[in-house]
């Protein structure tokens, strides 16, 4: 049996996997977080707050209307995406013109008021979510023991990611939005409803933000603090994978996951800081990020 | 005359009623985390805990007058001692309470020695505290990272645990509790197979798992606490770690990370405390009382210190009939001490407060009988053992 | 963007210059008054946090409101002196004022290297090198046996001013720090109000059109990066000095929040706005400590407001009312 720096394969495997998994993760969310910016130029920092509020749903779900994690999946981010479109309707919507900065500063501000609000609500401890009975267990792969769960987990955001990025750029739909970003006084003059269309795309960005909380909640704890430190390796991500390209964050999101993984298993205290290396090497070496065209 | 003869009266009532009560006025600050990660072990029950002392000594008919504030320091040292100058500079505060995480704890222990003030820790596990940092002005009631590894690193290693693995929080106190724990394992014919040190605060311990599982080590020991801990729990059930044959080792729990775990995950975890509410008819007794004030929660071991610790320097107090922080402490380390939750006990020179410290494994949940029924008694380590002895501190306040 | 006739419309007369000069030149004499006999009304130690956070809130608005550029690691400045100034005092052994030096020198050499990598982008991109370089020195602070990790550097001593001032009496030190921030706050206001700060606005308003007048831009804005360190610098290693203690929140991002928070409800852009700000957030991060988890909520509101009504800030708003720039 060959060793890789002193790691026998089968160890490398596994950990590639598990990193694989952590990185779906970062692909829906950098995906959402990518066509909020990308396609309505707006720095969304309150995507970690709404990964957490999905997470929440699916637990308040549970717990106060019995409804399970199969129906939470549709049904958190339809609750989530809501309240994302009335935060642009009532918020975003008179930022639309001015410097970014002020939309970042809102978003900031807005996390900062759903984490305290939940905190003071829920404390910190974590709340309990168990894993649906239909997923529970695992298999035994030979190079490693993978839960059933952690498998879907995969299966799921490679799902959703495909299907998004299939909407976005080959379908008429999404060619609409591609248009209505670039030019909206023309598109609109083709009779499309621009501003509707762009608070629904915020609110589709935020679903998927939901989306991801609550296939978070049955493997890490359910608790405020669970998007705070989570969104600024999402940003790392989309700036990586070039803040306007679908395609870039959803590759970049899996990629990281991986990098990441190597990372626990050579050097594992540098596995929250190896993103950041990375994003300012490929800043520097490639200025609008790998996917991403210079404006 | 008769006038005369009134106001001598009176005079002599007012002289006799003023001697018999002469008043001291204590003011005591219970300073923790009451919206972070320790919050529930800590927060707003060690200020219920303070309140209950007090009343329970009846302080108030015994001529000390005692006034009990709150703050949050939210685990971080600079808010905290911001915090304790004010305190002691402007609000008059006398003694500081609690205090969780070590760092805190560490700066707290600093200010209160610069000031002369008195520091009664309960929440913090630097063993540190009563050793190269060991103060005049301070107590460490509760526990400490030695006695938790002597607690449970033995245990385990006597039952069999012979070689172990261990999944360290990347900070001091992480490193202090795998540290010692080394030591105890080492010393009891364990051997140590291998570490790894995740970040703090973690979320995913997927990889750090399935190194420990991949060591073969018979016991995994968490060197962490609080979310790190119940995360690395309910991650090892995930994986089949504990199904496979590997034990987990909790090196520092609370009742209350048990709570957020539920039975099915956290079942046959050993770990070790130094209070649990239902070990006798005294804890009993304590704990329905504190938890109607704490919306149905028992106690920590964190707030049953901070319980402890407050009425025994009430009893110094009312002993000396004075305040000043030089004579009780020495009160407080020559008084043996003795209340309904920790039993006897006695404050060492180096104010390390030692008492029994006891071994739990989480029950299975068909042995539960209820809500918080969550531990059953392993062994019960002597004081006299379950402490760092005395010599090995290297506390300069130790002669000899 | 403002046509030529428009600028040349509302840029300010040479009598509106005289008499915004002498508004400041008042108003920098009543703040030193005022700093004079503050300690006498309030406590020191909640005035030096106020006044270190008001030098670092000017500082970061040097770069953010006249050089255009947001920076989200500025963080990395003020913990890095923080760190340098109180090893030197504690390990090393320096007088206070040799200790504070070191520590804003070492910003200042930060801070000239992040700003070379950080200036060849623009816009988002500047920011998120930014952040993820203070990232970077956060795991480093993190990692490194000299930082103490969690516990940080406690017990600093204070020390003896050049020698034989007994800075370990509050009120001595408290003049130390107002000296401080006074010189820093008026080096802030020469530099704004010099050709340099002159060209450096052209820059912020319309880069390209600097570029064509043939200004290189590129060293403009390294340098005023480099100021803009060096000067948060200062505020973390007075910091450390008055605290005795250098520790990881003051290089965790969220401090780096927490300026801009400060910069945005006192006023970007203006000179007496940031420490209007920092005196707001510090004095309401003191009295509703008592509350907890909630003061997060509140600075959150404060943000949410801030943004949508009170876009130019509390002092911005007052000289609207006034028609003046402050």
């Amino acid at each position: 049996m060959f060793e890789l720096l002193g790691i026998p394969p089968q160890a490398l495997f596994g950990q590639l996997l598990l990193g694989l998994i952590n990185g779906s993760f970062y692909a829906i969310l950098s995906l959402g977080l990518a066509i909020i910016f990308g396609l309505l130029n707006i720095i969304n920092f309150t995507h970690g707050a709404q990964y957490m509020m999905g997470a929440f749903v699916a637990w308040m779900l549970l717990n106060y209307a019995g409804i399970g994690y199969w129906w939470a999946l549709l049904i958190a981010p339809v609750i989530v995406g809501a309240t994302g479109i009335v935060i642009d309707r009532l918020f975003l919507a008179r930022l639309r013109d001015l410097d970014h900065l002020y939309g970042l500063l809102l978003t900031f501000g807005l996390a900062l008021i759903i984490q305290g609000l939940f905190r003071n609500q829920y404390g910190v401890s974590g709340l309990p979510y168990s894993i649906p009975a239909e997923l529970a267990g695992g298999r035994n792969l030979g190079f490693m023991f993978l839960p059933n769960y952690r498998g879907w987990v995969v299966v799921a955001s490679l799902a959703v990611c495909i299907a998004t990025w299939f909407v976005i750029e080959k379908t008429r739909l999404g060619a609409y939005l591609r248009a209505a970003t670039e030019n909206p006084t023309l598109v609109q003059a083709f009779g499309i409803n621009v501003p509707r269309l762009i608070t629904l795309t915020y609110g589709f960005g935020v679903g998927l933000a939901a989306l991801a909380g609550v296939l978070a909640a049955p493997i890490y704890s359910v608790n405020p603090n669970m998007g705070a430190d989570l969104i600024i390796v999402v940003f790392a991500v989309v700036v990586i994978g070039g803040m306007g390209s679908i395609l870039g964050s959803i590759v970049t999101g899996f990629g990281l996951g991986l990098i990441e993984g190597l990372t626990k298993v050579f050097y594992p205290e540098a596995a929250a800081t190896v993103i950041f290396v990375v994003m300012v090497v490929v800043l520097l070496v490639k200025p609008a990020g790998l996917f991403g065209r210079t404006a | 005359m008769k006038t005369g003869r009134m106001l001598l009266a009176t005079a002599l009532v007012a002289l006799f009623a003023g001697g018999a009560q002469a008043q001291v006025s204590v003011k005591l600050g219970v300073l923790n985390d009451r919206s972070g990660t320790y919050a529930d072990l800590s927060g707003e029950g060690s200020v219920i805990a303070a309140r209950m002392a007090a009343e329970d000594f009846n302080a108030k008919d015994k001529g000390i007058n005692v006034e009990i504030i709150s703050a949050d320091h939210q685990n971080k040292p600079d808010i905290g001692s911001n915090i304790a100058r004010q305190w002691y500079d402007q609000d008059g505060v006398d003694v500081i309470l609690d205090v969780p995480t070590s760092s805190v704890a560490l700066a707290i222990n600093q200010i209160t020695r610069e000031k002369n003030k008195v520091f009664i820790n309960s929440g913090a596990a630097a063993s540190d505290l009563t050793g190269k940092q060991c103060s005049p002005n301070t107590v460490h009631w509760t526990y400490d990272t030695w006695a938790l590894a002597n607690g449970t690193g033995s245990a385990m290693v006597k039952t069999g645990g012979d070689s172990w693995f261990f999944l360290t929080a990347d900070y001091a106190f992480g490193h202090a509790l795998e540290r010692d724990t080394i030591a105890v394992v080492e010393k009891s014919g364990g051997k140590v197979l291998g570490t790894v040190r995740h970040p703090f605060p973690g979320s995913d311990f997927s990889s750090f798992l399935l190194q420990a599982q991949s060591s073969g080590a018979k016991v995994i020991g968490l060197a962490n606490a609080g979310g790190d801990t119940i995360n690395s729990i309910k991650q090892a059930a995930e994986f089949g770690i504990t199904q496979a044959g590997q034990n987990l080792a909790g090196l520092l729990v609370f009742i209350t990370d048990v709570n957020a775990l539920g039975l099915q995950t956290a079942q046959g975890l050993v770990l070790t405390e130094s209070f649990y509410w239902d070990l006798n008819d005294e804890t009993r007794a304590f704990a329905k009382r504190f938890a109607e004030k704490n919306g149905g929660k028992m106690p920590t071991m964190v707030h049953a210190g901070v319980y402890a610790g407050t009425l025994h320097y009430l009893k110094a107090v009312e002993a000396l009939k004075d305040k000043d922080p030089a004579k009780v402490m020495a009160k407080m380390k020559e008084m043996p001490t003795e209340d309904p939750l920790f039993g006897k006990g006695e404050v060492r020179a180096d104010g390390r407060k030692v008492h029994d410290m006891y071994l739990f494994e989480v029950k299975k949940p068909e042995e539960s009988k209820g809500p918080w029924d969550y531990y059953k008694l392993i062994a019960t380590i002597p004081a006299a053992e379950a402490f760092r002895p005395l010599d090995q501190g290297e506390c300069p306040l130790v002669k000899g | 963007m403002a046509s030529v006739s428009e600028r040349l419309a509302t840029a300010p007369t040479t009598r509106e210059k005289v008499e915004a000069a002498n508004l400041h030149r008042v108003i920098f004499i009543a703040i030193a008054v005022f700093l004079a006999v503050a300690p006498f009304l309030l406590y020191p130690v909640f005035l030096m946090k106020v006044l270190c956070f008001a030098l670092f809130a000017c500082a970061f608005n040097l770069l953010l409101g006249y050089g255009g550029l947001l920076s989200f690691g500025h963080a990395a400045y003020l913990g890095t002196a923080s760190y340098i100034c109180a090893h030197t005092a504690k390990v090393w052994g320096v007088s206070p004022e040799v200790a504070i030096l070191l520590g804003t020198a070492a910003a200042a050499a930060l801070g000239f290297l992040f700003g070379s990598l950080a200036i060849r982008r623009q816009g988002i991109y500047f920011a998120m090198i930014t952040l993820a370089l203070a990232q970077m020195v956060f795991f480093f602070s993190l990692q490194a046996p000299f930082t103490g990790g969690e516990d940080g550097i406690q017990a600093v001593p204070r020390g003896h001013l050049f020698g034989f001032i007994d800075l370990s009496r509050d009120t001595t030190l408290y003049y130390l720090v107002a000296v401080i921030f006074l010189a820093g706050v008026l080096f802030i206001y020469r530099v704004i109000h010099s050709p340099f700060g002159q060209v450096l606005k052209a820059i912020r308003d319309n880069e390209p059109r600097a570029i064509s007048l043939g200004y290189a831009t590129n060293r403009y804005k390294l340098v005023v990066f480099t100021l803009s360190a060096t000067l948060a610098g200062l505020a973390g290693a007075t910091k450390a000095i008055v605290f005795q203690l250098a520790s990881l929140t003051d290089v965790h991002w969220t401090m780096s929040g927490e300026v801009v928070l400060m910069t945005l409800v006192g006023g970007m852009g203006t000179v007496f706005g940031p420490m209007v700000g920092a005196a707001v957030i510090v004095t309401m991060q003191n009295y509703l400590a008592h509350l907890g988890a909630w003061v997060t909520v509140i600075q959150g509101i404060i943000f949410v407001v801030c943004v949508m009504l009170f876009r130019e800030g509390i002092i911005g708003v007052i000289a609207k009312k006034l028609k003046r720039p402050l």
